[in-house]
């Protein structure tokens, strides 16, 4: 037996919703960057307009979706070291599931941070609606 | 012993010669009027240096992940610890593929605003309609009068040109791999693009997104040319047609009125004023017809008039197969002396 499973761990219910709270902030963060960006080129300027103020509104919101997905991270992470035990966390005990969890949280976390980027690195570059 | 060479020999000739046909039909896309990769213009270096760090990247990453596969399940490979191994799963699953995808996407994000840039103030202008299945062309040089045409493209070499693109009916895109990237001609809107050639030659266009029964026949020629034979050429477009030279395109201009031509089609200086179909103005002086499907001749232009549908399934024209020959002939001759 290689894990401690803990008579008590910190959640009385084990929850997949935490699960996807990071793919959920990267789209959330897709959608309104692009949204933003369409109604702001559509609605306000001319074709070849600035696109300034989109810039620094997704700025914002980077950096809020940055900061949720952050803290899921960490909560992620701290799941995954409870207790004493090693990866890959694959026993079939409420302490093992606890850490597993943990630690798909943690990487959803990574990837979404990266893509959260990915999409943010556009307004370095685009300076205009063109 | 020997029976087993010819046999060896005479199975492996015909692989051989697949193996070659598969190169030569690969390499022949790399050059030629209508690729990307032999690049005309100064967006298409862009487009084509980008294939080749991409192409060359894939190898190397190919090549590397196919060694690591063969060293895991045959090489002698140490025993790893736990430790080592997750370092190879994080650092080749994960930071690797990272990196590359960052450099890949920076490098992408860098070269776009410069193929979106407008062309600068003074530039030539083309306004290009993207039609059911042609292009309407109209020159806009810098405070001259527009000048109309249809199906062929002429630029001057080394000048940024902008392209003002749109479509009345259906999407359509126009593209010429050779200069540049493709942009979309969106019914209700205006896109542009901006193109400069980088040396003379003749090119190919197409319509790169489907638009209908002949989108694949929707093509037109490119020449890119010298700035004082450009703008020569352009002074001869905007000029009226020539009166008809002898007798038998004099037969062709009066059969070209009286069979209803003019409804559709302009011919400047003529009573032929139509807008539906391309400007026949100096249409025997391009070099193709019907948007890049014939080489432009006599024998052609009566191919096209009496079997329009033929040539192009689904065409808006309506062929004049019922003409007699002799007919036909005469508005051929006389189309062909449109120069």
């Amino acid at each position: 037996m290689k894990t401690s499973a803990a008579p008590r761990l910190p959640e009385r219910h084990e929850s997949l919703w935490r699960l996807i709270v990071s793919p959920t902030v990267w789209a959330v963060h897709f959608m309104l960057s692009y949204i933003t960006a369409a109604v702001w080129c559509a609605k306000y300027v001319p074709r070849s307009g600035t696109l300034e103020p989109v810039r620094w509104l997704i700025a914002g919101y980077t950096l809020v979706a940055l900061g949720a997905i952050a803290w899921n991270g960490w909560d992620g992470y701290r799941r995954h070291r409870h207790g004493a035990s090693e990866l890959p966390h694959d026993a079939d005990t409420p302490g093992d599931r606890h850490r597993f969890l943990g630690f798909a949280t943690f990487l959803l976390a990574l990837l979404s941070a990266v893509a959260v980027a990915f999409a943010a690195l556009a307004v370095l570059y685009f300076h205009d609606c063109r | 012993m020997v029976h087993f060479l010819s046999a060896t020999s005479a199975r492996s000739r015909p692989h051989r010669a697949g193996a070659a046909s598969a190169v030569a039909v690969l390499l022949a896309g790399c050059s030629g009027p209508q690729s990307s990769l032999d690049p005309a213009g100064a967006g298409a270096r862009e487009i084509a240096d980008l294939f080749w760090w991409m192409a060359g990247g894939t190898v190397v990453v190919w090549v590397a992940v196919a060694w690591l596969t063969y060293s895991a399940v045959r090489g002698r490979v140490a025993e790893q610890t736990a430790r080592q191994a997750r370092y190879y799963i994080i650092g080749g699953g994960a930071l690797f593929p990272t990196v590359v995808l960052t450099a890949l996407l920076l490098h992408g994000f860098r070269i776009l605003p410069p193929l979106l840039a407008p062309a600068p103030p003074g530039s030539l202008r083309i306004a290009v309609s993207g039609e059911q299945w042609w292009w309407r062309v109209q020159y806009q040089p810098d405070g001259e009068e527009p000048v109309e045409l249809a199906n062929e493209i002429r630029l001057p070499v080394g000048e940024p040109v902008e392209f003002i693109l749109d479509a009345p009916d259906v999407i359509h895109s126009f593209w010429i791999p050779s200069l540049g990237g493709k942009m979309d001609m969106i019914p209700g809107r205006t896109t542009r693009l901006t193109l400069q050639a980088t040396r003379t030659g003749t090119f190919r266009g197409v319509c790169a997104e489907y638009c209908g029964e002949s989108h694949a026949l929707m093509a037109f020629p490119v020449v890119v040319m010298a700035k004082a034979e450009f703008s020569a050429w352009l002074a001869a477009q905007r000029a009226p047609a020539q009166a008809p030279a002898d007798p038998l395109a004099e037969r062709g201009r009066a059969a070209f009125l009286q069979n209803g031509c003019a409804a559709c089609h302009a011919v400047r200086g003529t009573e032929a004023r139509g807008r539906i179909g391309p400007d026949l103005t100096h249409v025997g002086g391009r070099m193709t017809l019907g948007a890049g499907v014939l080489t432009n001749n006599r024998a052609a232009l009566v191919r096209w008039l009496a079997h329009t549908d033929r040539v192009k399934p689904g065409v808006l024209m309506p062929h004049f197969g019922m003409l007699p020959a002799a007919e036909l002939d005469a508005v051929a001759a006389y189309l062909e002396s449109l120069r």
